[in-house]
């Protein structure tokens, strides 16, 4: 146990005891270290002006948001800023001269960020094509370039010369950190087992269980909350865990966006794109998908496509474990099924059938790293030419993600063809009434909803070989 | 294809005119080392405040008890209106924006007040205590609430050119339609931020992240109730400006300085993305009725427009910005009877502002939808509509508020961009696509640009500039531009080096101060080099002819021979370098330092008539837009495009390409994905980029191609260049007219689809399942 937090930066470990659990690195950097390239854009990990990159023992380097992480999730981390990469004497990094010699800064603001985003995309083994790019730098904004100047400097790069792993993670002991903020009532604790970890779920029900802080991050960012006891999981090697075996995938509750993307699209590629347009990189690099089912967030794109696929969600309190369809966790919006000194321990995919019909779409204003105004997920199981098993699941059009019972009845035991698929799209209708907000009408949510399940439909229609597939994405190549 | 092409680069004489120089400050910015003002180190006993909000639209607030605010931890101190000595108000035109609202609010997001504490976390913490009873008055919420209740910050303004109800009763063809188009918030990366430093005799020092230091000055001085030469504005660099950083900086300024000037201490107040949301004003929304007479050959024969904006709870800059709007009703159309009438519509939200492009866009957005019906009502490509009412020759000249359009390029332009791009080719690729395709449809357009370049206030139009050459013979500039990111140092200190045939190094660029060039202007209406350049020019020029008088002197030899050349003087027979010939003319006591000073010629306007020449010249572009649409979603995507836009004689290529494509992409943003949603209570929705959503780096088209237009500028500007901050932005109209085009492809092309802007696929499936429903096509 012990009440410091430990992490390098530029070749230097600094060691800080007794942080305030829920200051920013941002924070720290700015007023602390006075290093002050990593910007404010937004203090909700949208803008990626203040990405910095992290990098620890056995994990690629990762772009992260320092606006919404907490200073003491960078334990046994080193750090690097745009700073960091500049010479000894002053030289440019070949990602800044890029910068410089494509003009791909104007007010500058967001260019460190940018720095680093890129960075963190080539040490860790990225391409340069534009799908790559794009993917790699959805996280951060720019308001003056257009991005056109920045692509093409990250595409300059083909000849990148990554850095020595040695320089890239320090090898510090870790152990676990306990510890009460000085003067306050404050606690963070970082278990390093699953046993302590249900331990001190047991002895802190009301604790704030913190995973990668993409969500938890703006409570304090944007709400101003006061968090007084926080357990941090991600040292918790049983729920880092993910297994793809022949019965499905399972994915430990701390399992990153990030890590689980390749088992993710191996499940089925439409899991996969979804994964892809769920945040931007820094995003998916710190938030796990556990931590966006247990806090029953409705910013939630995953749960549709995890509930259309018949995932099971697994809850741990103390010794004792229990499953529960996934769409069973949601009972409404903000309220989901777990017990005081409960957790998310992993959910469960089965792999898909032989045979299974299953899609799943998004729909947001912006393609990527927006929240979806309807998602929608899909399983169709047949027994010959009828509906044996239908599984149709939907985000954005109740305050939880469900499934739209009365259309899977109008599909179950009926012919797969239009007539019924017509009928469960009528059916929507009593199945939702979604909300009108900032993302959408409900009149709009409603009409996407029923055309995705058409979308579906066409995608798998029997009566035509090579059935019709028309997606915007598809039609619209980036590497041209 | 490569990303971009020059069309040859002419390198002036001077070697540095016309070259494609990197920003001044690229490397900074790339490693970090750029400051900007929340990076300047905080001096000791730094405050930092936060500002409390208005939760009503309009409201009387009968109690405003901020004893919770008072008592909350770290907090020093608190400010409202009660506690300014000069004036409460911070608006640049009439003054009816106050620093802090007293008695009533009239937007959800006003100021109230303002909390000093130890940190920036307890002051936000604190500002949300405050105990307020509101008793809630009437609001108009939108336009069409403001024009029901009557509510307008000025009179209607109309501009007339002939006789236009007899031109429509006469016409043989006759279109009416409306067109809705929403605002967009600026969403500079660096947030409104401003750092007062208190000094002697009540003088005061602010770090401001202002396009308007000379305002800010007068602003922040009335609040203190001191003389303007008390204080002094001071800004290196914004991170991103695009008008939102015209007038609305005034209130962080005049807030940090009130608070410095109460308590003594240094306080820098940064607004949170949020707060800087609501706060403060954004690009007018406007709806736009349009009435036009036609030809069977599609020219128009009499145009009348209705205007009506959202121009908030205060006047701000909304009439100029209105004007401009008028004045870009036509585009590049001429019109041989006009009318055009502008409501400038009040209404209990935030008071919109200015917005690269200043009510241009929304103006020429109207006379665009106008010809893409003119053209689906005729059966006839767009293009060729377009092309037959541009401007020409006089009498076809002659704009609705009586300037002569005298350098009109765009009929070689445009046949160079239609064969450039394809587009007649593309034309038929998207029609065989469209019938080949049941759920995905594509649609192209081609749509011009041309822009007025001047403040149409005409005394705006000056500019000041301050050159120091020291005795080592580097040099200082100093003008009263701001930079926002748009490389205006860059640009004017290229115009120094020039003119004194050195290399770009040898000038210092410094930041914009009220106290070295006073009564400055706004860098704005893309006039920032045009006006900056030719101040600095002209200190240099009078240097630069006192070294020459002197050298002649010393070196007998005529004026005339006197030669300046890579960093040489040539005097007759002697040859010396510049810092050598600036050392000598100093120990010969001639002064080395000067002001200068610029007024744009030829420009006057009489408002009261709407009648005069409100620009010295035009700007010219035109782009083509590639698009196409999910007809089950409505989501969409841009494919392509391609442009050639006039910058005149190029000063830098590489910074007027990045203003071009910058600005495409900014205009792209406003008509397609940036949706500001307020409640029906008056509250902003979108106020964060996780729900306000500009474009994204996948957002950018695969194919992009750009050109610059291969021609001078025909008024005597600096090195014959043109502004390029502004137009560019409305080169992305064609994205709209594109999409528009998709969603009729959905019918067939059996009706005009009727989709307003932002064009969010919410919009787009409306309107494609409206032109089915119209076509009696089954969804």
């Amino acid at each position: 146990m012990r009440d410091v937090v430990r992490f390098r930066l530029d070749g230097v470990t600094h060691e800080i005891r007794n942080p305030d659990p829920t200051v920013t690195l941002l924070r720290w950097l700015r007023a602390g270290l006075r290093r002050t390239g990593a910007k404010e854009g937004c203090a909700e990990g949208d803008c990626g002006a203040c990405t910095v990159a992290v990098s620890a023992p056995g994990e690629p380097l990762r772009a992260v948001n320092a606006c919404i992480l907490f200073l003491p999730m960078l334990d046994g981390a080193e750090l690097w800023t745009a700073e960091s990469l500049v010479g000894d004497d002053g030289a440019l990094h070949p990602i800044q001269r890029a910068l410089v010699e494509q003009h791909g800064s104007q007010c500058g603001f967001c260019t460190p960020g940018f720095v680093m985003s890129i960075f963190a995309h080539l040490e860790s083994g990225g391409g340069t094509s534009r799908r790559e790019i794009d993917d790699a730098l959805a996280g951060n904004l720019c308001r003056c370039t257009g991005y056109g100047p920045i692509i093409s400097a990250a595409q300059s790069l083909t000849d990148y010369r990554r850095y020595e792993p040695e320089r890239l993670a320090p090898d510090f002991e870790m152990l676990a950190i306990e510890y009460e903020a000085r003067g306050t009532m404050r606690r963070f604790h970082a278990p390093r087992s699953v046993a302590e970890l249900a331990a001190l779920a047991l002895q802190y029900p009301e604790a704030v269980l913190l995973a990668g802080a993409t969500d938890v991050g703006l409570w304090v960012t944007k709400q101003r909350r006061e968090i007084e006891t926080i357990i941090s999981v991600m040292n918790v090697p049983e729920l880092r865990e993910l297994s793809e075996t022949p019965a499905g995938l399972e994915i430990g509750a701390a399992v990153r966006y990030s890590e689980a993307e390749g088992a993710l699209a191996r499940f089925h590629p439409d899991v996969g794109e979804l994964v892809r347009r769920i945040g931007g990189k820094q995003v998916r690099n710190c938030g796990t998908i556990g931590g966006n089912i247990a806090n029953g967030s409705p910013i939630g794109d995953m749960p549709p496509a995890l509930i259309a696929a018949g995932a099971v969600l697994v809850l741990r309190k103390g010794d004792y474990e229990r499953r529960l369809p996934l769409e069973d966790y949601f009972l409404a919006y903000g309220e989901q099924d777990r017990a005081r000194g409960e957790f998310v321990a992993r959910v469960i995919a089965p792999r898909l059938p032989p045979g299974a019909l299953f899609a799943t779409y998004k729909v947001s204003k912006r393609f990527d790293q927006d929240i979806s105004a309807v998602c929608g997920g899909f399983r169709v199981l047949r027994d010959g030419a009828r509906v044996s098993d239908a599984r149709l699941a939907f985000g954005g059009m109740a305050g939880v993600p469900k499934r739209a019972a009365l259309a899977e009845k109008e599909l179950i035991g009926s012919a797969w063809g239009e007539a019924g698929v017509r009928r469960a799209m009528d059916a929507l209708a009593l199945d939702f009434k979604p909300l009108t907000d900032q993302r959408g009408s409900s009149a709009y949510r409603l009409d996407a909803a029923r055309n995705l399940l058409w979308r579906f439909f066409l995608e798998n229609e029997p009566a035509r070989a090579g059935a019709t597939r028309e997606r915007i994405l598809d039609a619209a190549p980036v590497d041209v | 294809m490569p990303r971009l092409s020059m069309s040859e680069t002419k390198p002036d004489a001077q070697q540095v005119i016309g070259e494609p120089l990197a920003h001044d400050s690229a490397a900074k910015h790339a490693t970090g080392a750029a400051i900007y003002i929340d990076d300047i180190p905080e001096p000791p006993g730094c405050l930092h405040l936060a500002i409390g909000m208005s939760r009503r639209a309009h409201a009387r607030v009968t109690r405003l008890d901020l004893s919770r605010v008072r008592e909350a931890p770290g907090v020093v101190a608190v400010f409202t209106a009660r506690d300014i000595p000069g004036t409460n108000d911070v608006g640049p035109v009439i003054r009816d924006d106050p620093l802090f609202a007293d008695g009533v609010v009239q937007y959800v997001g006003q100021s109230l007040f303002a909390v000093a504490a130890q940190n920036v976390e307890d002051a936000r913490k604190a500002a949300r205590l405050a105990d307020v009873v509101y008793e809630d008055l009437p609001a108009a919420l939108t336009i069409a609430e403001a024009k029901a209740a009557q509510l307008e910050i000025e009179p209607p303004q109309t501009m007339t050119k002939g006789d236009v109800a007899a031109a429509l009763a006469a016409a043989p063809r006759r279109l009416k339609g409306r067109l809705t188009m929403g605002g967009q918030d600026h969403f500079y990366l660096e947030g409104q931020v401003a750092l007062a430093i208190p000094g002697e005799d009540g003088d005061m020092r602010v770090h401001s992240s202002t396009q308007n230091p000379g305002e800010v000055q007068h602003l922040a001085a009335h609040v203190l109730g001191v003389p303007g030469h008390a204080v002094t504005i001071e800004v290196r660099r914004m991170g991103g400006g695009f008008g939102g950083k015209e007038t609305q900086p005034a209130l962080i300024a005049a807030a940090a300085a009130l608070a410095a000037a109460k308590t003594g201490r240094p306080c820098k107040l940064c607004l949170d993305r949020d707060d800087d949301m609501m706060l403060t004003g954004k690009r007018h929304d406007f709806e736009i009725d349009y009435d036009v007479g036609f030809g069977d050959d599609g020219v128009v024969q009499g145009a009348d427009f209705t205007l009506r904006s959202r121009c908030g709870y205060s006047t701000d800059l909304s009439r100029a910005i209105n004007d401009r709007a008028m004045f870009h009703a036509d585009n590049a159309y001429y019109l041989p009877a006009a009318r055009i009438v502008s409501h400038r519509h009040k209404t209990h939200t935030v008071s919109n502002t200015a917005f690269r492009g200043f009510g241009g866009p929304q103006g020429m957005m109207g006379i665009e939808r106008a010809l893409d019906a003119i053209a689906h009502a005729l059966g006839r490509d767009p293009l060729d509509i377009r092309t037959a009412n541009f401007y020409g020759p006089a009498p076809r000249n002659l704009t609705p508020y009586g300037q002569t359009v005298d350098d009109n390029i765009l009929g070689a332009l445009i046949p160079a961009l239609e064969k450039r791009a394809n587009y007649r080719e593309r034309r038929e690729a998207v029609a065989e696509y469209n019938a080949r395709s049941k759920i995905l449809k594509r649609g192209v357009a081609l749509t011009p640009v041309k822009f007025g370049i001047s403040f149409t206030t005409t005394h705006l139009n000056q500019a000041g500039a301050l050159v120091h050459v020291y005795t080592d013979g580097s040099i200082q500039l100093n003008h009263g531009g701001t930079e926002m990111g748009q490389g205006l140092m860059t640009k004017v200190a290229q115009v120094v080096a020039a003119e004194f045939a050195l290399p770009i190094e040898a000038v210092k660029i410094t930041a914009t101060a009220t106290d070295k060039v006073p009564n400055t202007s706004a860098t704005a209406a893309s006039a920032g080099a045009d006006l900056n350049g030719m101040a600095a020019r002209d200190a240099a020029r009078t240097i630069k002819a006192r070294l020459v008088q002197f050298a002649a002197g010393r070196y007998g030899c005529k004026e005339g021979d006197v030669r300046f050349d890579s960093g040489r003087v040539h005097a007759g027979a002697t040859s010396l370098s510049f810092a050598e010939l600036a050392r000598a003319a100093y120990l010969a006591r001639v002064p080395l330092s000067s002001t200068g000073f610029y007024a744009t010629p030829k420009i006057h306007y009489d408002r009261a008539a709407h009648r005069g020449r409100p620009f010295f010249y035009f700007a010219y572009g035109a782009a083509v837009s590639e698009v196409i649409i999910d007809t089950l979603t409505g989501e969409n995507r841009v494919l392509r495009v391609d442009l050639i836009h006039d910058a005149g004689r190029s000063l830098n290529p590489a910074i007027d390409f990045g203003q071009i494509e910058g600005g495409f992409i900014q205009g792209m943003g406003w008509l397609t994905t940036e949706e500001l949603v307020f409640d029906d209570k008056g509250a902003l929705l979108t106020h964060a980029p996780s729900t306000y959503k500009i474009p994204a780096c996948s957002d950018r088209p695969a194919v992009f191609n750009m050109e610059l237009w291969d021609g001078e500028n025909a008024e005597d500007t600096i090195y014959r260049s043109k502004a390029v901050g502004e137009p560019p932005l409305m080169l992305a109209i064609s994205v709209f007219s594109a999409l528009t085009n998709a969603v009729a492809a959905a019918a067939d092309h059996k009706a005009m689809p009727n989709l307003d802007a932002p064009a969010t696929p919410e919009r787009i499936l409306r309107a494609v399942n409206e032109v089915r429903a119209v076509a009696g096509m089954a969804r």
